[in-house]
């Protein structure tokens, strides 16, 4: 494998590519002292993937103590070369966010909020009720006599968001419940 | 993309039309800019001046929906003066193919038409064949039903005057794209065309890039470093999410879902595995039953066996005809006839059209599961302004979701390079990805159904299904794998060992893979090939570009398609500038070619284009809904009452609702006169869900504004920040003003029509920010893909008195 810029900077410690090469030349020392004052000292590099267009940026996550500390773009990528756009850059910021949801959370009918539930209890619940329509709705054979083996009454809609792995998951599952009505945000 | 983000470098002349790839893919558009560079001429062909057209040579405005003329207008001037490529035309597409004698168009329609259905019978646009089922070819072009000569005729109509009078588009703008683009038909020269939604959300959306394909066809741009067409896929993983065909349409790997007259799987390969009598034709769709069986192997495993149609029988099968897509779903929710469902990772209720339909229909489910990783107007729907929750029926299960550096998996990015990503962090609180809750769902109900039993328990029982969920155990299963022992080439495989190459999946059950296009991707001997970070290039893949040791690509690694039609019959670059292959002492070397076969000129050679049956890329199209060549219409709403290339208006068969809440405006309504475009910003993604609640962001984009020009801003007495109103026959939204002279009035058909823009990405559960833009689009649909037409609508602009939807 050739030696990228990455790899280069790595033999130099982290954070240096904020100095000239001169400077690393002449005291390394010194570099490696800055590098030390870097608040990813000491972190993991993990390599992830920006989370939104299919430019697909990657990214360098840094890990310590199994917090996220900062995210970079990632030089050596051969697309993104580093670079991060604002949404791409504002990442951390989404992980140190107060809005996020937490837990899961249930609002019962004609309720006016939302009350805090297990994942056990909502999972059983949400089971219950694809199983009842779908023993009630499930269509065996069409007017003309035909099996079609399929459930009309739900539908699953989602998501671009989703790994490969997880799009073969949720479209295997989906076939076996006998869904048809599923789609996502490639038709919008 | 046909080719890959690093590949546009390579390109003399970009066309960004239907995008603004600065703004919303903003580090890719480094590599437009390095064209510009290298000497490439840059174009932006757009209703509003943006960051793109500032980083153009020239910015195009052209009114929002007259895509078809603008590109028709270029396929006149290519074949007027004669600038085709010649030898790509007539040996690698189908312009010599002899159209038969059912194919005809006249005033906007072409044959087999039938106004009742709304719909062609598309066996009117057959080929000619002779005797033998081969088709008639003369490369002589003498037959006057050879395709070139009926597409010269077609676009014969789309001519300067006609085009610019409908586009609003000067002769001289015409004449300037025109001339750059087209200098690229020359062997040597390649132009590269990029879209994005602007193109897609039409009712000719699917026509407006079949007419790219026609225009990049004749310039001889397809296969080619620097050329195709290239969609910029705007979600993070909707490359791979279509691939795995979380459609209803389709299955993982493009495969057509079964339908109800397909009841056997011999019924189903017969309908779908197409032969080829042209005798150097690839065929590649030839070999489907084996990619199918191995799906079904894949999902059933050992319970899939040749005696039980590996299970085919269980699967749903669809009404042929019958549309399932999000927007019948949700027309069908509106009539009560759905009781509950999924929306996982999006939020419809501020980015689908005609948002106030949506919402309303929403309220009608019993009950309702979301995933996400903030609240959206989707999950907050029941208590949305204007509605007492009290009177809302719908039980909400939401849940909270991990985010991408929370997880490990793949995705697949717009060039088709399958990435891996590691997990950096344990998702937050006590969210999962959505892997982590449809397992254990599955497993729950698979559970109750052995306990309890049901109806038709067996799909559910026979999957093959884990009690847990772990990402690179499924990157293997998409690989697919060996269910015996058996041979790869030479080598010899165990069962439970992953298969080499989708040239090695077979229709007898003894291979799976959940996806074949993924195959070859985690191999025994090199392991997880998305990890790979090797940046090593031979001189020839330097010199373009191509990266093909970091990541991997489907198919086979192949990173520019139909690379077989960047060289001549002997194999020979028609550019050796910038080779992307070449045929030398006996071998390829360069990309992975579009298959091993020996050029076309060889005894064994092959023609170019081998997803097609008959090998060619077809200029002349029978497959789409609205006919073989693209034809203007007017939007569904549009501000004209006639246009100059025939009577039809509006397209005769795209689609529609008729609930009390689906209405249009009449043509060239006055009540009516503006067109509105829609986009998106930097700082916000899609709906906003989640970049409206990254502090950071909103602070750069905080409220929702509409652009339009001096001259409407003073003909409507509004002023740069004025509130205003935007109305549709459909809905109404508050904005603020933004006058510029970034959008211009049009001249069409000798009268003034404005443009105004907005962005979607606000919504109400950000507080003072403003909603949905989409309560004022419409809920008219492309006939092939069912996107709706979000880029143009009529509506009408107001200033404002009080705003009670901004701060």
């Amino acid at each position: 494998m050739k030696s990228t810029r990455r790899s280069f900077l790595k033999g130099v410690g982290a954070g240096v590519f904020c100095l000239t090469l001169g400077q690393l030349g002449f005291d390394l020392g010194e570099a490696k002292a800055y590098a030390g004052s870097l608040k990813i000292e000491g972190a993991k590099e993990v390599i992830s993937v920006c989370p939104f267009c299919s430019v697909c940026c990657q990214v360098i996550a840094y890990v310590r103590d199994g917090k996220l500390v900062s995210t970079e773009g990632d030089p050596d990528f051969p697309v993104n070369e580093g670079a991060l756009c604002a949404k791409g850059a504002a990442l951390y910021s989404m992980y140190t966010n107060d809005h996020r949801l937490k837990k899961p959370m249930y609002r019962a009918p004609n309720s006016d909020k939302w009350v805090e539930k297990d994942w056990d209890w909502t999972l059983k619940q949400i089971a219950r009720r694809v199983k009842d329509a779908r023993d009630k709705d499930m269509i065996l054979k069409n007017g003309k006599g035909q099996t079609v083996n399929r459930l009309e009454s739900i539908f699953w809609m989602g998501t671009s968001h989703a790994s490969n792995e997880e799009c073969a998951v949720i479209h295997q599952a989906l076939r076996g419940l006998g869904v048809v009505h599923m789609d996502h945000q490639a038709r919008v | 993309m046909t080719n890959h983000w690093i590949d546009i470098k390579n390109s003399d002349a970009v066309l960004i039309m239907g995008s603004n790839a600065a703004e919303h893919h903003p580090i890719a558009f480094k590599w437009i800019t390095r064209a510009k560079e290298n000497g490439a001429v840059l174009m932006h062909v757009d209703p509003k001046f943006s960051r793109t057209s500032a980083r153009c040579d020239f910015h195009v405005p052209l009114r929002s929906g007259t895509d078809v003329p603008f590109l028709g207008g270029m396929v006149n001037y290519i074949l007027e003066n004669g600038l085709y490529f010649k030898e790509y035309v007539l040996s690698y597409t189908n312009a010599a193919f002899v159209v038969g004698k059912g194919y005809a168009f006249k005033d906007g329609l072409f044959s087999g038409f039938d106004s009742k259905k709304r719909a062609y019978d598309k066996s009117k646009w057959a080929f000619e064949t002779g005797p033998d089922g081969v088709p008639v070819i003369d490369l002589t072009l003498k037959n006057e039903r050879c395709v070139l000569n009926l597409l010269k005729k077609h676009y014969s109509r789309y001519t300067l005057k006609n085009v610019s009078d409908v586009t609003g588009v000067s002769r001289d703008n015409l004449l300037k794209v025109y001339k750059a683009f087209c200098a690229t038909g020359a062997p040597d020269k390649a132009g590269t065309m990029l879209y994005a939604l602007g193109w897609t959300q039409h009712t000719v959306g699917a026509q407006n890039i079949r007419l790219s394909s026609i225009v990049q066809l004749l310039l001889g741009n397809i296969g080619v470093a620097g050329g195709g067409i290239n969609a910029l896929r705007g979600e993070p993983n909707v490359q791979g999410s279509t691939d795995h065909a979380l459609l209803y349409n389709n299955l993982p790997g493009y495969h057509a879902t079964p339908q109800a007259q397909w009841q056997t799987l011999a019924d189903y390969h017969k309908a779908n595995t197409p032969v080829t009598k042209v005798k150097n034709s690839p065929n590649w769709w030839g070999n489907r039953p084996k990619y199918m069986v191995s799906l079904l192997k894949g999902w059933f495993g050992d319970a899939a066996t040749p005696e039980n149609d590996f299970c085919y029988g269980l699967l749903p099968k669809l009404e042929p005809g019958q549309d399932y897509s999000y927007m019948y779903v949700m027309d069908k929710m509106y009539d009560k006839k759905i009781r509950g469902g999924f929306i996982m990772g999006v939020n419809p209720m501020n980015s689908f059209p005609n948002t106030n339909k949506m919402r309303k229909a929403l309220d009608n489910l019993d009950w309702l599961v979301c995933s996400e990783i903030h609240t959206s107007e989707t999950t907050e729907n029941w208590h949305r302004p204007g509605v007492d929750p009290k009177k809302i029926k719908t039980e909400v299960f939401l849940l909270p979701s991990a985010h991408r550096i929370e997880k490990d998996g793949t995705i697949s990015n717009s060039g088709r390079w399958l990435q891996w990503f590691d997990q950096g962090v344990k998702p937050g609180g006590e969210a999962r990805n959505f892997a982590d809750v449809v397992v254990p769902l599955i497993n729950m109900l698979r559970d109750m159904y052995k306990a309890e039993g049901g109806t038709l328990p067996e799909p559910l029982l026979k999957l093959h299904w884990p009690d847990k969920y772990d990402a690179e155990e499924w990157t293997r299963r998409i690989n697919g794998f060996f269910w015996a022992d058996g041979k790869a080439g030479d080598k010899t495989y165990k069962r439970g060992q992953l298969v080499p190459a989708f040239g090695f999946l077979k229709d007898d059950g003894s291979t799976s893979s959940l996806n074949w296009i993924y195959t070859g991707s985690y191999t025994e001997e090199e392991g997880n090939k998305s990890k790979r970070r090797d940046a090593g290039q031979t001189p020839m893949q330097a010199n373009i570009g191509l990266f093909p040791n970091w990541s991997w690509c489907w198919p086979v690694n192949r990173r520019i398609l139909y690379n077989r039609a960047s060289v001549d019959m002997n194999g020979k670059p028609w550019n050796p500038e910038k080779a992307v292959i070449a045929w030398e002492n006996g071998k390829w070397t360069g990309d992975v070619p579009d298959g091993p076969w020996a050029p076309m000129s060889e005894e064994k050679g092959t023609l170019p284009f081998i997803m097609n049956r008959d090998g060619h890329a077809q200029l002349y199209g029978p497959g789409l809904n609205d006919g073989p060549f693209p034809e203007h219409y007017e939007p569904a709403e549009t501000p004209l009452a006639s246009h100059p290339f025939s009577k039809q208006l509006s397209s005769p068969v795209y689609k529609f609702h008729t609930s009390d809440m689906d209405k249009m405006a009449r043509a060239a309504d006055p009540k009516y006169p503006i067109v509105l475009t829609t986009y998106n910003l930097t700082e916000h993604w899609c709906g906003g869900g989640e970049t409206r609640n990254v502090p950071n962001l909103l602070e750069a984009e905080p409220q929702l504004y509409v652009e339009m020009s001096r001259e409407l801003a003073e003909e409507k007495g509004i002023k740069n920040g004025d509130g205003v109103v935007i109305e549709s026959i459909r809905g109404r939204v508050e904005a603020i003003a933004m006058v510029t002279v970034r959008i211009r009035p049009f001249k069409v058909m000798g009268k003034t029509v404005h443009l105004v823009g907005m962005p979607f990405c606000f919504g109400w559960t950000t507080p003072k920010c403003g909603d949905s833009t989409n309560r004022l689009t419409i809920g008219a649909y492309d006939p092939n893909t069912t996107i709706q037409e979000s880029k143009a609508c009529l509506v009408n602009v107001f200033k404002a008195g009080k705003l009670t939807e901004l701060g």
